[in-house]
């Protein structure tokens, strides 16, 4: 930030110049009193942030630290230590819960990014010049807007066994060919109901990732690439000396935040696989399990819920770190050579 | 000439790619298709066969739709909430980034660090203390807080400071100043001016965040006349009277969709470039 100061002293004012001793501690006074309007313009944000961002966060670790059960504010609360805490690393149904979110994440994450990633090499061909690309990121785009639950309650009807057009649609497909469809049930046997969630996010957030790694992609001029080819560059050399190494840190930025989003999952597998389901041990999410705790009918226990979150939290950290580490690998070997 | 240059093969795979990204655009456009179609077929026709031609019962399904469920209440409930959000969610965060990009007072890079902190935790942390505060101000199954935490908006104000540091030149201001303008006239006839490109791309993708909000509104609101259009989907599910006719259930989930596909074709410059902004930023 530039020192406002600066510019203040560079002003010509000739009122100034005539008295030579006093303007410096005048104009310094003056300035303090203009930086002051700064508390004004930041208070209502901070205020607000203090009481709807700093406070719930707080209440909520605090809250995780003891053995509150219902919502409601009047109980006594005591001071539970760990106990929370231990009980949510033990808990063989949060393990479940866990798992079935790093499941239906990591599936989602592979083809997401997978399938970004090749849109972006096809529309970055130096070789090819494919046109169209802004109706084509229009489209891929289009499902990652619609609300999560519209497109749940959409699907959780397409995949329906009996009634779903996925299935009417397959069975005459394969009628028209000879063959015989055997009914899948989407969303009511294990591993096609996990990938059926997997696919779906996928389809909601591919657009997203192409979107941004392609932006990462333009940020490079196109006559750099052309100097590249006219050099005598092939265009894998090119994908790899200058592409690649230009969408990289995007490539993490994407796996980072959708890994935040991933590992609170909930709309999608609550609204479409409810808790009747055969399947909603194989589909519950971390983030189901906490909603069960906190505001669920009968199984309210608050103080459970807030370690809970407070413990995918502190997941969420470790394997962004991890993330970050393995993307950075062979950064920071080369770093390490070139210092050699 | 340039044309001869290219050999056979080359057309070839070229048009292969071309069909292989077309045939991506259909899949993401095809379930769509599916759900506008089947929201005109009745239930029967829909049970029977597969089709991608449109039937003609919309009439009929508009109206049992519309028998139990006024989906244009959940449309107003959810403007009434996404409305105020969004203009608060836009207007005090750029006021904050101001103050903090433009003037030098002590504690400015303390808050610049928490919310930067702030930005990186997830919003599972705050969702049971939120719960509890609301309870303690008599807020449950009000508006107020799914509305009013938008002044809180922390990863809007990040982004607009650096915005303004980059795009608002402090001379501007200090001309301004000599020439007499008080701050606060300042903020509103110089800088929103200048950085209003940047609000109003977040306050787009605000809108569609806010409208789009399920979770929240679910847990906060309990009487059915205040649903926000999300919740009040949802609820549709509950009710036997519709949950029988699968082509009302369809045409319910494709008018939910209309408001956002109308902001999405008038927006779509600045929604497609905020989401590339965001990338190249990090």
């Amino acid at each position: 930030m530039r020192p406002l100061h600066s510019l203040i002293v560079k002003i010509p004012c000739g009122e100034m110049d005539m008295e030579k001793t006093k303007p410096v501690k005048k104009k310094r006074s003056k300035l303090r009193a203009y930086n002051n309007w700064g508390y004004l313009f930041v208070a209502p944000f901070v205020i607000a942030f203090l009481i709807f961002s700093v406070y719930p966060v707080l209440r909520t670790l605090y809250l995780s630290f003891t053995d509150l059960k219902l919502m409601k504010l009047n109980g006594t609360i005591n001071f539970a230590g760990l106990e929370n805490y231990k009980r949510v690393f033990t808990d063989k149904f949060f393990g479940r819960a866990l798992l079935n979110t790093i499941i239906i994440w990591g599936v989602n994450i592979v083809t997401q990014l997978g399938l970004a990633f090749l849109l972006m090499m096809v529309f970055s061909d130096v070789k090819y010049r494919m046109k169209g690309l802004p109706v084509y990121r229009l489209i891929y785009y289009l499902p990652n807007l619609i609300a999560a639950t519209s497109i749940a309650l959409l699907f959780s009807n397409l995949l329906d066994k009996n009634y779903g057009s996925i299935n009417i649609g397959l069975t005459q497909l394969f009628r028209t060919f000879g063959g015989h469809y055997k009914l899948i049930d989407w969303l009511g046997t294990k591993w096609p109901a996990r990938l059926s969630l997997s696919t779906i996010q996928t389809w909601m957030w591919f657009g997203n990732s192409f979107l941004m790694l392609m932006a990462g992609v333009q940020g490079v001029s196109r006559d750099y690439l052309e100097a590249a080819s006219i050099d005598g560059a092939g265009r894998w050399t090119i994908f790899g000396k200058i592409t690649l190494p230009l969408i990289k840190p995007i490539m993490m930025y994407v796996a980072i935040t959708s890994l935040i989003g991933g590992l609170q999952l909930f709309d999608m597998p609550y609204l479409m696989i409810g808790d009747t389901s055969q399947t909603y041990k194989h589909t519950q999410t971390a983030m189901m399990y906490l909603y069960r705790f906190a505001f669920g009918a009968k199984t309210t226990q608050v103080a459970y819920a807030s370690s809970v979150a407070y413990s995918l939290f502190l997941i969420i950290l470790v394997v962004s770190v991890i993330q970050y580490r393995l993307f950075n690998r062979d950064t920071e070997k080369r770093r390490h050579r070139d210092r050699r | 000439m340039r044309k001869n240059k290219h050999t056979l093969g080359y057309n070839i795979n070229k048009t292969i790619l071309y069909i292989l990204l077309t045939l991506l655009a259909v899949i993401c456009l095809l379930p769509f298709l599916m759900m506008i179609v089947n929201a005109t077929r009745t239930s029967d026709e829909i049970v029977k066969g597969f089709t991608l031609i449109p039937g003609t019962a919309l009439a009929k399904n508009w109206a049992v739709v519309f028998k139990y469920f006024n989906l244009f209440k959940g449309m107003w409930n959810s403007l009434v909430v996404a409305v105020p959000a969004t203009i608060l969610g836009a207007y005090f965060p750029a006021m904050a980034a101001y103050g903090l990009a433009c003037y030098d007072f002590k504690g400015n890079k303390l808050i610049f660090w928490v919310i930067l902190i702030f930005m990186m935790i997830p919003g599972t942390l705050s969702l049971i203390g939120f719960y509890q505060l609301c309870a303690a101000f008599h807020i449950i199954n009000t508006y107020v807080p799914l509305i009013l935490p938008a002044i809180a908006g922390s990863g809007t104000v990040f982004f607009l400071r650096q915005y303004i540091v980059s795009s608002l030149s402090p001379s501007l201001i200090e001309a301004a100043r000599m020439d007499g303008a008080s701050e606060i006239y300042m903020f509103h006839r110089i800088v929103i001016p200048i950085v209003f490109p940047a609000i109003a791309t977040f306050s787009i993708m605000g809108f569609i965040g806010n409208w789009n909000s399920y979770m929240l509104p679910m847990i906060i609101l309990n009487s059915p006349q205040k649903y926000t259009l999300p919740v009040q989907l949802v609820s549709l599910r509950a009710s036997t009277d519709i949950t029988q006719n699968y082509g009302a259930i369809y045409l319910c989930i494709a008018i939910s969709m209309v408001p956002i596909i109308l902001v999405f074709v008038t927006f779509s410059k600045y929604i497609i470039s905020s989401v590339s902004a965001g990338a190249v930023k990090e």
